[in-house]
């Protein structure tokens, strides 16, 4: 009986189709209208609004103040300005054919206060600019269970803002920023977050593509990050998270991971972060993390791993980087398995002559050993450290040296005689096949 | 003189050899661009050609001509002819007929596969560094009378551009690795022509950035375009000066 009763509330607001309420209450008995009463936040998105020039609700302000918890406020295409929008109700505002909303460079443009927003479908621009109040597109904070689907931002200092969420979505959006790197913040900042879904967003010239400080049990995938001016991806903090699927590229200085624990990053490109101090992949204080099957390309180093322990990193691809790893002395307890080593200047790099750390079965390009017994594993271990990267560490201006047949030659005679390798890194059972998953 | 070019020039391209340097050169150029989906796989891999082969063997070419037509110099030189004009027109002659061999060889894979500005670097310092080494030559050849012994002198120049050089550096850099020596870098980078034409074409790659990574102040130097003309006529002070050294000997050498 119960159930009936809602299918007519239902109904009843979707004839409707406007704000004021169907009277119904009176044919309800004292206990189901208490628990409808309970029941409806979640079931009242019956109710529309839309927001419409030339009518009584031409603002969304105005369809705010006249909203409820549960209704939906559709907005017709149209340029909107507005400046530090709150939306204090659990309500979901659609836009038709993506209107405008520009916030006149003032101050944030939308600002979630409330849980359940969602927010569909516009084209959101100009924000105001400070790195001090942060000002954003989207602002949620403590909003709980949010949804940001299918929106575009434009020249806003940060993108979308999450402050103490706990769940919600955001996917689809693309978030270009503004084109001078004093003027933007993050593209998607997460704070103090968790159990938040990133999903096929784009995001493009901002400081950094995403960035999260203590936000846990996230899900980032199929996003696309690139040219941003700092890193592509970049969070400390933030454990138990889960990267698969997305593409950093060309950013200023790649991604930089630090102070995590509980990651995984699977299947995703990092490729053509070329600069001076730029990573595909940056570790700072990593542990016990999974990294495997991504693809590192075309980076001046593809990782570089500093202070990290038990990380795993298996079938990757390093291909044409610059440094494919650069693994600093302090890391200890890292696994690199079946992974593939081609095109790099540099396949291995370190500044240490201990070695704590697991090399086995990886394919390397540069592996001049044999197979007599047919195991497909070479019989000769394989130094992936060369003598002349050893000597750009001690002296680095030797690197003006690389590539002349003098680097060639003493790599060559290492090869064949090694007597002056210091690094105790070997790969014991090196791949006599290109490895393919 | 120029009719001595042109006899030059006929009697070089007669010759077989000239022929299978070409061959040599365009094997190598076509094998590594086929070989290599990358295309700047190929143009990295090229030059190690470019840094060892070209100079050896427009060295070694240049001596065993001048050596191999001496009486016909000695000839000249009894005409009415001015001696600079005949050794000119010699290394003119030895000179346009090796660079034709390069651009025919490397030149023209390099354009046909890669064309990009790397790649007109890389003809670029392949051209210097070939007049390079034929001006070397010509020093080499003019020091001696004897033809072993010149085409020794002309070894041993081939072996310190390419490898004693930078091992004596490295040496260097090992001693003094204490002290600041990125400037000094820059300074003998210039003292070896076979340097020079690698940094010229390295900083044009995608491996600039490695370059950076370590020798900041040198990419600087040579990323600009200051530093590329700098890096371009230091390399022509190496075309002129061996040659005008060789003409003053020349000229005074008792035949």
């Amino acid at each position: 009986m119960f159930k009936k009763q809602d299918n007519d509330a239902g109904k009843i607001g979707d004839a409707e189709a406007e704000f004021h309420y169907a009277s119904f209450n009176h044919f309800l008995s004292i206990p189901a209208f208490l628990i409808l009463l309970f029941y409806f936040p979640v079931n009242a998105s019956a109710r529309v609004i839309t927001v419409k020039h030339g009518t009584e609700i031409n603002t969304l302000q105005k369809a705010l103040v006249l909203a409820q918890n549960g209704d939906i406020i559709k907005v017709t295409k149209s340029t909107y300005f507005i400046e530090d929008l709150i939306i204090n109700k659990s309500v979901s505002i659609i836009g038709l054919d993506y209107p405008i909303l520009d916030g006149q460079k003032k101050g944030n443009i939308i600002v979630v206060r409330a849980p359940r927003v969602t927010i569909k479908g516009f084209i959101i621009r100009n924000s105001g600019i400070s790195n001090i109040r942060d000002k954003a597109g989207i602002r949620v904070e403590k909003g709980d269970s949010v949804n940001i689907i299918d929106n575009r931002l434009e020249n806003t200092c940060f993108g979308i803002y999450l402050a103490k969420v706990n769940g919600g979505t955001i996917s689809g959006n693309t978030i270009h920023g503004a084109n001078s790197v004093i003027q933007s913040g993050n593209g998607i900042h997460l704070w103090y977050s968790h159990y938040i879904k990133i999903l096929n967003n784009k995001i493009s010239r901002q400081r950094d593509g995403i960035y999260f400080e203590f936000a846990t049990h996230c899900e980032i995938s199929h996003n696309l990050s690139e040219t941003n001016y700092r890193y592509g991806l970049h969070f400390m903090f933030s454990n138990d998270d889960n990267y698969t699927f997305n593409t950093f590229r060309n950013n200023g200085s790649g991604v930089a991971v630090m102070y995590t624990k509980h990651i995984r990053m699977t299947n995703n490109t990092f490729e053509q972060n070329w600069g001076t101090s730029s990573y595909g992949l940056l570790l700072k204080d990593i542990s016990r993390s999974v990294i495997s099957y991504n693809t590192f390309s075309k980076n001046t180093s593809g990782i570089y791993m500093e202070g990290s322990s038990d990380v795993k990193a298996e079938h990757n691809n390093f291909l044409n980087n610059g440094l494919a790893i650069r693994m600093l002395a302090d890391c200890e307890k890292d696994t690199f398995m079946l992974n593939n080593f081609m095109g790099n200047t540099f396949d291995f790099t370190t500044n240490g002559s201990e070695n704590l750390n697991y090399l086995k079965g990886n394919y390397w390009d540069k592996y001049a050993g044999y197979d007599l017994n047919r195991d497909k594993k070479g019989d000769l271990p394989y130094r992936p450290v060369s003598l002349y990267s050893q000597i750009i560490e001690k002296i680095p201006s030797a690197v003006f040296l690389l590539r002349s047949f003098m680097a060639e030659l003493l790599d060559k005679a290492e090869r064949a005689l090694p007597s002056m390798s210091y690094v105790n890194l070997y790969d014991n059972e090196p791949s006599m096949h290109i490895i393919r998953p | 003189m120029n009719k001595i070019i042109k006899y030059v020039l006929h009697d070089i391209f007669r010759n077989r050899i000239l022929l299978a340097y070409v061959v040599l050169l365009s094997l190598s150029s076509f094998g590594l661009f086929l070989m290599n989906e990358d295309v700047s796989k190929g143009i990295s891999n090229l030059l190690t050609v470019l840094l060892i082969v070209i100079p050896l063997v427009s060295v070694l070419f240049t001596t065993i001509y001048f050596f191999n037509s001496y009486e016909f110099i000695e000839l000249l030189v009894a005409q009415p002819l001015k001696r600079s004009k005949i050794l000119l027109g010699v290394y003119a002659g030895v000179g346009l007929s090796l660079l034709s061999a390069f651009w025919l060889g490397i030149g023209l894979p390099v354009i046909i596969f890669d064309g990009t500005i790397v790649g007109w670097y890389f003809l670029l310092s392949g051209t210097l560094l070939t007049m390079v080494f034929v001006s070397l030559a010509f020093l080499a050849s003019v020091l001696t009378r004897d033809k072993t012994r010149g085409i020794g002198i002309a070894m041993l120049l081939w072996f310190y551009f390419t490898l004693i050089f930078d091992g004596i550096v490295l040496m260097v850099m090992f001693a003094f690795s204490d002290y600041p020596l990125e400037k000094l870098t820059i300074f003998l980078s210039c003292l070896n022509p076979v340097d020079l034409a690698r940094i010229m074409v390295l900083l044009k790659m995608d491996i600039s950035a490695l370059m950076g990574y370590t020798g900041a102040i040198f990419n600087q130097f040579f990323g600009s375009s200051a530093g590329i003309v700098l890096a371009i006529s230091v390399m022509l002070v190496w075309i002129v000066m061996p040659i005008a050294l060789a003409l003053r000997i020349f000229k005074r050498k008792n035949l």
